[in-house]
């Protein structure tokens, strides 16, 4: 009893103090730990980036910016992500490697998926191979295995944008930038693929002494300054006027928009002289009688629309509120104290969080369904276009077949390469209409309008359907 | 007697461990300008790289002249409002630390009920004569139309 009187009561004090001993210690390595992050911040805060190379204007590799810029040189090499979203997208597909072909992974053909497209470019390289896009890593190395090549010769000029080309302008032109462009344009393709050698890079969109936007494109200089002449904006130098955040589109519009080959020398022209809408771009080209190719099955005069996201995004609603390409493929990411654009180019359908809840203060699930509602309607109405330019084709083949003359084929062929334009437009364009939601429901519901008519001008011809 | 000197050695190693605590806390607490978090010089908020946007967006906004973050962000009276501010330092530094937050950051609830007060507490006058006298009418929320006027 006494035992008890005298000792237990140290006992549980000892065990007191070395409980409050252990919880002190753990707030101790808290502090700590905030200690040593702060001081991390801090460290980071004051070096925005350490220049350990040098890179100068001939700098092509982005391996070696990436030493100085190792976090954005990360993020660009995940561009080999192959995802899917509902529309958009590519997943990775195995493939046995051949001789001419050696890609071991490919994405899935979109010919396949729907034998529509075939028709439509019947006669055109695209009926033979035209797969699901994939990464910026993987431009070149498509382009040069692409099926496309092998049934027809292609010129130097579809490098402007399939590869880093900026050196190689550089190089062919003794240092002036359009002599490079125009002699990497005149060549075949094969010729022109030895001055190549990365997909886009850094210096494609970034002046190596400052890392400010700067354009590099000769076709979007002249693009461009055509384009703000239409608008009353003369004597436009791009790299001289546009503001920043103009350039974090700008930039990307030196590829993702509509082009033609001008001439036997081929020169990357963007149609823009009349604007940039698609009818301002179709009038364009009928002023110049332009036809990419003649289609197989009717005789008429039709056009590539190849993939006009500049030109749909600007009619949009992203546009019109100041929203740049960048802000929402190339959202800011924090890394550290430091805050940096992602560099790993993709949907903002994968990356909804920094892309789009920069913005829209509204759940994840609520803008996926409200951008997927968008494109399904979008992808609906462009089916209801194809099956109506396919209807067009069957019929004007038909007639033509029987014996029709050019001259009474010559409005139902003219308001094909009118449709035809149209779907394709909106086919090709990557966001299966969202950039514009309203212009792309249009575009496509004036196709179907024009098929239909097509198909009216034959029956006033006197064709009867079988 | 062995307890006692149990009792002094737990006692000595419990004070070398506050020590070592409070003596980490103070300096972190001057490394890290812990002071300034005690006035209402909004650029105290954005001793943090973190909250540097949400200044620089204040600085834009329309309340800039009349309003500093704690005026909004803070209940008025005292006491509350150091309960508040223990509570956000507390938890910014939680998360921080652990890098465990989601971004783009997005007010928590209570933080968004003190700004809501602080609303009503200004505009009084008006607010008042918009919620009507019954009790059980239902109460608008400023911040659901107003969300943009602390920052742009």
């Amino acid at each position: 009893m006494t035992e008890t009187s005298t000792s237990p009561p140290p006992r549980r004090l000892v065990r007191l103090i070395v409980l409050a001993t252990a919880v002190v210690a753990l707030v101790a390595a808290g502090v700590a730990a905030l200690l040593v992050n702060i001081l991390e911040r801090k460290q980071e805060a004051r070096n925005p980036f350490f220049r350990v190379v040098e890179v100068d204007d001939r700098t092509e590799d982005a391996a070696v910016w990436g030493q100085n810029f190792p976090l954005q040189y990360d993020l660009y090499r995940r561009t080999v992500d192959q995802v899917r979203t509902r529309f958009g997208g590519s997943e990775a597909l195995p493939r046995t490697p051949t001789e001419v072909d050696p890609r071991s992974v490919v994405a899935r053909s979109k010919l396949e998926e729907d034998p529509r497209l075939k028709r439509m470019w019947a006669g055109y390289a695209f009926a033979v191979d035209y797969r699901e896009a994939r990464g910026h890593a993987y431009m070149l190395e498509d382009q040069t295995f692409t099926q496309r090549q092998q049934v027809v010769q292609q010129p130097g000029t579809c490098l402007n944008c399939h590869a880093s080309t900026y050196v190689a302008y550089m190089t062919m032109g003794e240092g002036n930038l359009v002599r490079g462009f125009e002699r990497l344009n005149a060549m075949p393709w094969v010729e022109a693929k030895e001055y190549v050698r990365h997909p886009v890079s850094c210096i494609d969109c970034h002046d190596p002494a400052s890392m400010q936007l700067r354009i590099t494109r000769p076709a979007f200089m002249e693009g461009i300054r055509a384009l703000k002449a239409s608008q009353g904006v003369a004597d436009y130098h791009v790299n001289r006027d546009a503001t920043r955040q103009e350039m974090r589109s700008y930039v990307c519009a030196q590829c993702h928009v509509e082009y033609y080959f001008k001439g036997a020398e081929k020169r990357l022209v963007y149609p823009w002289a009349r604007g940039h809408r698609i009818d301002d771009m179709l009038a364009y080209y009928d002023e110049l009688d332009f036809a990419d190719w003649t289609h197989a099955e009717t005789g008429a005069r039709v056009l590539k629309a190849q993939h006009p996201e500049f030109e749909l995004w600007k009619e949009g609603i992203h546009a019109r509120a100041g929203v740049a390409c960048a802000d929402c493929h190339m959202p800011y990411r924090r890394v550290g104290a430091f805050k940096i654009s992602d560099h790993h180019v993709r949907s903002p359908l994968l990356n909804i969080n920094h892309a789009c809840q920069t913005c829209h203060n509204v759940p994840e699930e609520e803008l996926k369904a409200r951008a997927e509602a968008i494109q399904e309607r979008i992808h609906n109405l462009r089916n209801r276009a194809l099956d109506a330019l396919v209807d067009l084709i069957d019929d004007v083949a038909a007639a033509r077949a029987a014996g029709l003359s050019d001259e009474l084929l010559a409005t139902p062929r003219r308001l094909q390469r009118q449709a035809q334009f149209r779907v394709d437009f909106v086919e090709s364009e990557n966001s299966t209409g969202f950039h514009a939601p309203q212009e792309a429901a249009r575009i496509v519901a004036e196709a179907i309008d024009l098929a239909r008519q097509g198909q009216l001008a034959l029956r006033d011809a006197g064709v009867r359907r079988p | 007697m062995a307890g006692g000197r149990t009792v002094l050695i737990t006692a000595v190693a419990f004070s070398t461990v506050l020590g070592v605590a409070v003596g980490l806390g103070l300096y972190t607490f001057v490394y890290a300008k812990g002071a300034s978090y005690l006035t209402n010089d909004p650029a105290a908020c954005a001793n943090c790289h973190i909250m540097s946007d949400h200044h620089a967006s204040w600085i834009k906004s329309s309340h800039r002249h009349v309003a500093v973050c704690n005026d909004c962000h803070t209940p008025h009276w005292p006491l509350s409002k150091y309960a508040t501010k223990a509570s956000n330092g507390f938890w910014h530094s939680f998360a921080f630390t652990s890098g465990e937050f989601r971004e783009p950051l997005r007010i928590k609830p209570a933080n968004r009920r003190v700004t809501e007060a602080q609303c009503r507490r200004c505009h009084e006058a008006i607010v008042a004569a918009m919620d009507g006298g019954h009790p059980s009418a239902r109460k608008l929320e400023c911040l659901r139309c107003h969300g943009r006027v602390g920052h742009l």
